[in-house]
């Protein structure tokens, strides 16, 4: 049955996938204790109180059905709204909304929604771990273009514009970016606007950390000019409100991709939970300062983590936004891979390697903050010894 | 910043000046001068530790009391209220809305002990016209903390 460790049914496109890097040193984490893990990318707090309490009166009501395949009206009602107060762009709720299994799944509609194989999706590295794959599930192909260090990585519009081609179909964003916690400026998503658009391509802004900024907010790309009826804004519950097992997201924008992503939705998944739904309700009306208050607790572990690598000699760019700051390691001349293994074989501390995330990441790694004011000062004082031997 | 600092100390009033310039990205001279403004000028009036009582041998007893004041013609509740706040029993003194005026959570050895403070100091003073006393049995939470941690649920370690 087996050739090369793989089963003679596989389909070639998924045969091909890379195992994720994070899989392989989460394995080697799980089977040592005492680990201070620098390497989660969700929050550290439970849900707040009051949306959990939602849940189970929603439980307690009986609310246990299917819902509409775009998700409760309710829902959508409230996310346009709060979409409209916070990003800029005012959508229909009938139309234009749709509710998703997270935004990983929000991300697979739209991208089965508008690939045909070959195609070409232009997207940036260092980013989250699911994005090629994804593009690659899609029968498509991704195009990366690389952000760098001295820019705050930042997408250059430049840099973008020459990956184009023929081929390309979509630009693929996010800002606040995992794992760099880079964001763009209003100059900077302006200029990469004007790339879409002169190019003819539609852009899906994946803006999970959007809440979770530390420098100046702005708009969605998805509100400069000529935007709207190419982008497809992807949010969700899982980073802010801390309701990542909730699994919530959802997608906006022009009501033909939305009613495609829906026929798949619809096929494959047939609709979010029920009660997941009916808390990301309370989230969205009630959860304001539940959320602000995690929110300025993150900031203040950002401003530790900083300063305590730069003080220690690893070089990082205070992140902008998201729950990541992405320290520059070559001083130390070991690979991403060799430094995180060290550092957990040595000192117990995890960290994700920077090649996780991009190939050109190996002088990187990502250290997630979303974890103890104590677990980051426990982590760092490791860290410092770790660097200075 | 100051109101930034305010809440921090709030939260954990064992913070050093070092730990919360940190936190608020700024230097340590700023966030000492500005705890030592507010100690002077009295924005900040003390420090305290949430203890559970209940590890105690003999652990206090605390009463919640309700009082119903006569106001006064210059002084409204202000005059009372400080003349009950520098009795050592009482720990918190509140002026509130309602069915009564004053609240009260006054701290004895036993319950006698504070009967007797109730009858012999705090119901006999002029322009006090009732009290109501509530014993307090359990403490659940104080000033935002619970004695008992939420059960933590394990987390996975690494996530992408
Ligand atoms: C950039 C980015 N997009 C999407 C996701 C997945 O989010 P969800 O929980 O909504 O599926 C993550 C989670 O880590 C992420 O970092």
């Amino acid at each position: 049955m087996s050739n090369n460790g793989q089963s003679k049914w596989l389909a070639t496109h998924i045969a091909a996938l890379p195992r994720s890097g994070i899989r392989d040193f989460f394995e080697l984490v799980s089977e040592m204790d005492d680990v201070i893990s620098l390497g989660v990318g969700e929050p550290d707090f439970a849900t707040p109180w009051g949306i959990r309490e939602a849940t189970i009166y929603a439980l307690e009501k009986g609310h246990t059905n299917y819902t509409s395949n775009l998700g409760l009206m309710r829902l959508r009602e409230v996310a346009c709204d709060y979409v409209a107060a916070n990003f800029g762009m005012r959508y229909h709720a009938a139309a234009e909304c749709i509710i998703t299994v997270g935004v990983s799944e929000a991300l697979d509609l739209i991208l089965r929604a508008i690939l045909d194989p070959g195609d070409e999706v232009v997207y940036h590295e260092p980013c989250y771990v699911s994005y090629a794959p994804s593009i690659q599930m899609a029968h498509a192909v991704p195009v990366a273009v690389q952000t760098v260090e001295s820019e705050a990585f930042a997408l250059e519009p430049g840099r973008l514009e020459q990956a184009i081609t023929k081929k390309t179909k979509a630009i693929l964003l996010n800002f606040p970016n995992n794992p760099t916690g880079a964001n763009l400026s209003f100059e900077q998503k302006e200029q990469v606007a004007q790339v879409a658009v002169r190019h003819d391509l539609l852009v899906i802004t994946d803006e999970i950390y959007a809440e979770l900024t530390w420098g100046e907010a702005c708009q969605s790309i998805a509100a400069f000019p000529g935007m709207r009826e190419r982008t497809i804004f992807l949010h969700g519950m899982s980073k802010a409100y801390a309701m990542t097992g909730f699994r919530i997201g959802y997608a906006c924008g022009p009501p033909e991709l939305i009613e495609a992503m829906m026929k798949i939705h619809q096929y494959s998944m047939l609709c979010a939970s029920i009660v997941a739904q009916e808390a990301a309700i309370e989230a969205l009306r009630n959860g304001r300062a539940d959320m602000e208050a995690m929110k300025e607790e993150y900031c203040q572990r950002r401003n530790v983590i900083v300063k305590r690598l730069n003080d220690m000699g690893l070089r990082c760019t205070p992140p902008e936004g998201a729950f990541y700051v992405y320290p520059n390691i070559t001083c130390t001349g070991l690979t991403s891979t060799e430094f995180a293994h060290r550092l957990l074989r040595e000192h117990k501390v995890a960290v994700v390697p920077g090649i996780a995330f991009s190939s050109a990441g190996d002088g990187f790694i990502r250290c997630s903050y979303a974890t103890s004011m104590e677990n980051i000062e426990e982590a760092m004082a490791r860290l410092a010894k770790f660097i200075a031997k | 910043m100051k109101e930034e600092i305010l809440n921090l100390l709030k939260k954990d009033a064992r913070l050093a000046p070092s730990e919360i310039a940190d936190r608020l990205a700024t230097d340590v001279e700023t966030v000492a001068g500005i705890i030592d403004e507010c100690e002077k000028s009295k924005t900040i009036y003390g420090y305290c530790a949430l203890v559970n009582e209940e590890a105690f041998d003999k652990p206090p007893v605390r009463a919640l009391i309700e009082v119903s004041v006569q106001p006064e013609r210059d002084d409204g509740f202000d005059n009372i209220a400080r003349k009950i706040s520098k009795f050592s029993q009482v720990s918190d003194v509140m002026l509130v809305s309602g069915n009564y005026d004053l609240q009260l959570i006054v701290v004895g050895d036993s319950l006698q002990d504070i009967a007797g403070f109730v009858s012999g100091k705090l119901a006999p003073m002029n322009g006090v016209t009732s009290t109501r006393t509530h014993f307090m049995l359990k403490k659940y939470k104080e000033c935002g903390f619970t004695a008992e941690d939420e059960e933590d649920y394990e987390r996975l370690s690494v996530t992408p």
